[in-house]
């Protein structure tokens, strides 16, 4: 963790950290057990916060997951403070019309591949990204198609380079 | 000044899997490099969403032979954390004794591996040989020598029996002087200090930046072990203490390996003789919606695992981060500004796993199969015999 924040590192300490500097961009904080807490958040502050959470607060970057809950996208950065036993998920809400957010690889390298993986499998935009390139899937997978969605036919023939059979 | 690409892989002796790796070097100094991934992606997570939760835990323990219980572990603890629910303990001593036996058995690989890389094919010979004891451990415990298939959620699928408990201990016992001989003969080999130390350092900060993980980051002197910090299973009762080295260089990434593989031992023996009596699975009726997250310390690092489920037995999102995604891209950190012999042991200290091992099969012309396994072992097994017949040693 960074260095001189020994008083901050309490649960309470924390949560109570949280309201307070970044209370405006807090849709809302749900502390679903001892060890998990799930913080909703304006999409627009996401670097504040993913630096706030890394460098202030020195937490672990664990991984982003995006998920397609068919209305809407979501993307949850989770992040973890091993001297609490807390992990904390940053989670921004998407509209499936604008499907763009701000990258944190400029600020945070560890988010790197995993940005372009959820830009690759779930077609959201990560403005400002440094190398937007493929990461797994191959050159030729047609444009505009993203195997993660909901919405994804996996018997289109148009989707898919090679079935093999 | 002119530079030139090397390119390793996708198909390379060196791996067991397909990655490539195109390394601009100068001269013999690498200056840059690009990893490209992808060549065995297999869709688990999409796989995930199509399978019960139940079945999610045999499709996630193929993700890797060798990490074959972390992903299940990540994932049933995930599962777990959907909704208020407590694991018997006993079931609990149970995972913490699969994880560590896996542990031993991995880093024991990854050493056998690093000698081999390095042209110590005796360390490769003796690391395995050992690996092979523990796995007959293993094969006790659960039944299998890989792929144990013991995680469900709420608990364990196969109990440990009292009768085992004495013959895996005498086996476990056994080891110990064969390991402590390997620990000396790396830890004091003049050739192995000079092929491996102050080689591809990661600096604190980068370990940080980059957000390394397992033993790669506590070679770089982080002390973040999640079965200390966030202890699970049954970590928390018993005692065994964290490797942490400062310097971050391939020696010490290999330090923290080898004497770690003491303290699973360590955790292995307390866990055996302390399992408590009494059930072994929670028996879990239904899962309702929600959503979990699973991370535990797998031999190379932090496993974690995000499972969203909307309350049918199915899981809605299922997010799979492996440990060497995260150490992966450290390589770019480590390998810069070192020579280009060094560039494979600086890639295995992280001690990649791309995704599994694949299987051999020899193909003729048209596609068909002409060979299977058990055809060549049968060859291979008649030459031998052929040979001992032309030398006369019958």
């Amino acid at each position: 963790m960074a260095d001189g924040n020994e008083a901050l590192m309490t649960r309470e300490a924390v949560l109570k950290d949280l309201r307070e500097k970044l209370g405006g961009d807090i849709l809302s904080l749900v502390e679903k057990s001892p060890k998990r807490i799930y913080v909703d958040i304006k999409p627009d502050a996401i670097r504040k916060w993913v630096l706030y959470l890394h460098k202030d607060l020195g937490a672990r970057f664990n991984i982003a997951s995006g998920v397609d809950m068919r209305e809407h996208m979501e993307i949850l950065y989770h992040f973890t403070l091993e001297e609490i036993n807390v992990v904390i998920s940053l989670r921004v809400r998407l509209e499936k019309s604008h499907l763009s957010i701000d990258s944190v690889t400029p600020q945070l390298e560890a988010a790197n591949w995993i940005e372009r993986e959820i830009h690759e499998l779930l077609g959201i935009e990560f403005k400002g990204h440094p190398d937007m390139r493929r990461l797994l899937l191959p050159d030729n997978w047609p444009k505009d198609v993203y195997p993660l969605r909901q919405d994804y036919k996996e018997w289109d023939p148009e989707a898919i380079r090679d079935r093999g059979v | 000044m002119v530079r030139t690409i090397v390119p390793i892989g996708p198909y390379h002796p060196l791996q067991e899997e397909p990655e490539f790796f195109s390394l601009t070097v100068d001269g013999e100094r690498v200056v840059d490099i690009d990893v490209h991934l992808g060549y065995n992606h297999r869709g688990i997570e999409k796989l995930s969403e199509m399978k019960t939760f139940d079945m999610s835990t045999f499709v996630v323990e193929r993700i890797c032979g060798i990490c074959s219980t972390s992903h299940p572990f990540a994932f049933t603890q995930a599962v777990e954390d959907i909704f208020p629910m407590e694991v018997p303990e006993r079931a609990k001593y149970i995972r913490t004794i699969i994880a560590e036996g896996e542990r031993v058995h991995s880093h024991l690989l990854w050493l056998g591996l690093a000698g081999h890389f390095l042209g110590y094919n005796t360390v490769f010979m003796w690391a395995w040989k050992l690996r092979e004891e523990i796995l007959d451990v293993m094969e006790i415990l659960s039944g299998n020598r890989n792929n144990y298939a013991m995680f469900r959620p709420g608990g364990v699928r196969r109990d440990i029996k009292a009768d085992d408990i004495p013959i895996v201990l005498k086996k476990i016992d056994s080891i110990l002087p064969t390991l402590d001989m390997l620990r000396k003969a790396v830890m004091d080999d003049p050739v192995l200090h000079a092929r491996t130390k102050g080689i591809g350092v990661l600096s604190r900060e980068d370990a940080i930046r980059y957000g390394a993980l397992g033993p790669t980051a506590r070679a770089s002197g982080i002390a973040r072990d999640l079965r200390k910090d966030c202890a699970y299973a049954a970590y928390d009762q018993v005692e065994w203490d964290m490797i942490v080295c400062q310097n971050g260089d391939v020696f010490d990434k290999l330090v923290v390996r080898v004497l770690e593989t003491f303290e699973s031992v360590k955790i292995l023996k307390q866990c055996l003789t302390r399992l408590p009596p009494g059930e072994i699975d929670a028996k879990i009726k239904s899962i309702p919606s929600g959503e979990g997250i699973g991370h535990i310390e797998a031999p190379r690092g932090e496993c974690f695992h995000y499972v969203r489920s909307d309350g049918t037995n199915r899981a809605v999102r299922h997010k799979i981060r492996a440990p060497t995604f995260m150490n992966l891209p450290t390589y770019k950190a480590t390998v810069v500004g070192q020579t280009i012999s060094d560039a494979t042991i600086i890639l295995a200290g992280i001690d990649p796993c791309y995704c599994c091992t694949e299987r051999l099969a020899v193909r003729n012309l048209k596609g068909t199969q002409l060979y299977s396994g058990e055809d060549l072992v049968r060859l291979s097994q008649e030459k031998t015999q052929r040979l001992r017949k032309e030398m006369g040693v019958e």
